[in-house]
């Protein structure tokens, strides 16, 4: 696969004399869904107005399909839709009007039928007469998108596009979203539901304080650092740990009534089955046991914790 | 060029202002009309004629230029301050546009506006008052040069601005004495020699005086150097647009 965003270097001091991002390289590859997470005020926002030519960087740059950001501006933009974090929209006009003006503002002539598309691939056609200010919040966001889609573009930013989006909704909209990059879209997404990521993504970038902690496919991530935990609900409590058992490298918790046991899920052999055994052999019982995965937001956790 | 965003921005001001067609034409008609009852005809019968033109008709083309200016302004600041207010600005700013592009769509867009209104205040001044134009293509002219100067005008106001306050203040301190002080009701010739001299760092003395000489062919100031001035203001506030959007002040951090 070949980058169609290239961004090296950039960094970004607000007039306030806030640094809000540190030299950030990072290549987009065509055609993925790359995740931006990061706590709130990390810079995702920042990053993505960055590319989009609403905030000037300090320094470095950035290249959309080979073309610079800031001296080919033209035809950057015109490959890149954006959906922004803020809920802001022409309130007194038409869905249909504010749609097809964005179309125009990017350089395209009218195409209804373009429109009509997206208004219903987006639920909004039987609101296109209807003024925006009458919509609901995630009606409202839905039109942003619209309004994002309305000239084709070949790069979609999302910033935080599920907040305040009902479930049935943010299902719809994770549908087009797999179906815009089915048909060849790149989709840069930020977002704090990090189930979203874990769900939607093909590369997470892990933004924090402004700097870019980790960047991964998300199944190598997953695998990396995803750990199973088999918890052991013990019938007698213990105070240590037999040394026939200690291979298993077991954690006694809740004042030895529990006993941990940590696994990789994804490697050949999880040893449950050996630590059974020798659990039965050292005479230890279990009333239920339970086990969990390490998701992405405990990794995303950890990782923002330990850059503290 | 991008020709679709041009036409797109300007429709999309254009349309906002048919939705209040009414209020938008109706108040300025009305208070022109109010105008010509109380100067012209109340006061204006007692005032001697002005080089020939009687009271009434003298001071219509000051009346269409006091409403010119005060609706290009409006109507130019307004249109660029409001999507920065409420934050839809993003999408211009992150749309392929140049700043030539953006300026011709709103500028474009407030100045026909108000040109359209002041040919409609025309209209109505032919009601009350016997009008003559010696000039029309001039007249027209001057019109519209004066439309855009004063759209380009606000449209730097309406960059500037940080608060509705603000995008009022200015037309409110600086326009509107500008033009009451700018011979909209008189001849410059009735100020004693001191306040005609003064009178001259006022670009609205050069925009009335010009315009008068199209409807009767007498003016304060030549005509020449009235449009030197114009043109010269017309330069001024293009280049702080350029230097706005070059500097990126208060568009973008
Ligand atoms: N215009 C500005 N002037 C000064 N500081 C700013 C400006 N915009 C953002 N910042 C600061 O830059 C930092 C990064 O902000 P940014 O909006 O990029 O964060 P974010 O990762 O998008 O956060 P969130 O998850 O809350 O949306 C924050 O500390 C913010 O206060
Ligand atoms: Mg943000």
């Amino acid at each position: 696969m070949s980058q169609i965003i290239s961004i090296q270097g950039i960094s970004k001091t607000y007039k306030s004399g806030f640094q809000a991002l540190k030299n950030i390289d990072l290549d987009i590859e065509k055609g993925e869904i790359f995740a931006l997470l990061g706590p709130n005020g990390a810079g995702k926002t920042t990053l993505i107005s960055i590319i989009c030519g609403i905030v000037t960087p300090s320094s470095g740059t950035v290249t959309v399909g080979g073309h610079d950001i800031i001296t080919d501006y033209r035809a950057t933009r015109a490959m890149i839709g954006l959906v922004p974090q803020e809920l802001t929209a022409e309130m007194f006009e038409t869905v249909w009007a504010t749609v097809s003006h964005s179309r125009g503002l990017f350089g395209k002539w009218p195409n209804p039928s373009h429109i009509e598309k997206v208004l219903k691939d987006l639920a909004l056609w039987d609101k296109k007469d209807s003024k925006l200010m009458t919509l609901s919040g995630g009606m409202k966001r839905r039109v942003l998108i619209a309004k994002a889609l309305s000239h084709e573009p070949q790069v979609l930013f999302l910033d935080e596009p599920t907040a305040g989006v009902d479930v049935e909704l943010r299902n719809e909209m994770w549908e087009l979203v797999k179906h815009l990059r089915d048909s060849g879209v790149t989709i840069i997404l930020t977002t704090h539901y990090i189930q979203e990521a874990e769900d939607m993504a093909d590369r997470i970038g892990v933004i924090n304080k402004g700097e870019l902690v980790l960047v991964e496919d998300k199944c190598e991530l997953m695998h990396k650092l995803g750990r199973k935990q088999l918890t052991l609900e013990l019938h007698d409590p213990i105070e240590t740990i037999p040394v026939s058992l200690e291979q298993h490298q077991l954690i006694i918790a809740k004042d030895g009534n529990e006993l941990i046991y940590t696994y990789d899920s994804q490697g050949e052999r999880t040893g449950i089955t050996h630590l059974l055994t020798d659990l039965a052999e050292a005479g230890i019982r279990f009333k239920d046991l339970d086990t969990s995965q390490s998701s992405l937001e405990e990794i995303f956790v950890d990782l923002v914790r330990r850059d503290q | 060029m991008n020709l679709p965003a041009v036409i797109a921005i300007y429709k999309f001001e254009m349309a906002r202002w048919t939705r209040t067609l009414l209020q938008s034409l109706v108040s300025p008609v009305i208070a022109t009309s109010l105008y010509f009852v109380v100067f012209g005809a109340a006061i204006g019968s007692r005032i001697t004629e002005i080089d020939g033109v009687p009271y009434g008709a003298f001071i219509v083309p000051g009346l269409i230029m006091l409403n010119l200016l005060t609706q290009s302004v409006a109507n130019a600041s307004f249109g660029i301050y409001f999507p920065r207010f409420t934050g839809t600005i993003y999408e211009q700013l992150s749309a392929p546009l140049s700043p030539v592009e953006i300026v011709t769509g709103y500028v474009g867009a407030a100045a026909t506006k108000s040109t359209i209104l002041a040919l409609i205040i025309l209209a109505t001044a032919t009601l009350f008052v016997d009008l003559r134009i010696d000039h029309p293509a001039w007249m027209v002219f001057f019109l519209v040069l004066t439309a855009i100067t004063f759209s380009v005008l606000g449209f730097v106001l309406g960059l500037w601005a940080e608060s509705f306050e603000q995008l009022q203040l200015v037309p409110l301190l600086v326009i509107t004495p500008l033009t009451f002080l700018g011979g909209t009701f008189y001849s410059l010739d009735v100020l004693p020699e001191f306040w005609q001299k003064v009178s001259l760092l006022n670009p609205v003395v050069y925009l009335v005086s010009a315009f008068r000489w199209s409807f009767y062919g007498t003016s304060d100031v030549s005509v020449q150097v009235s449009l030197a001035m114009i043109g010269l203001f017309l330069v001024l506030c293009l280049a702080a647009v350029w230097w706005v959007f070059k500097t990126g002040y208060r568009l973008k951090s």
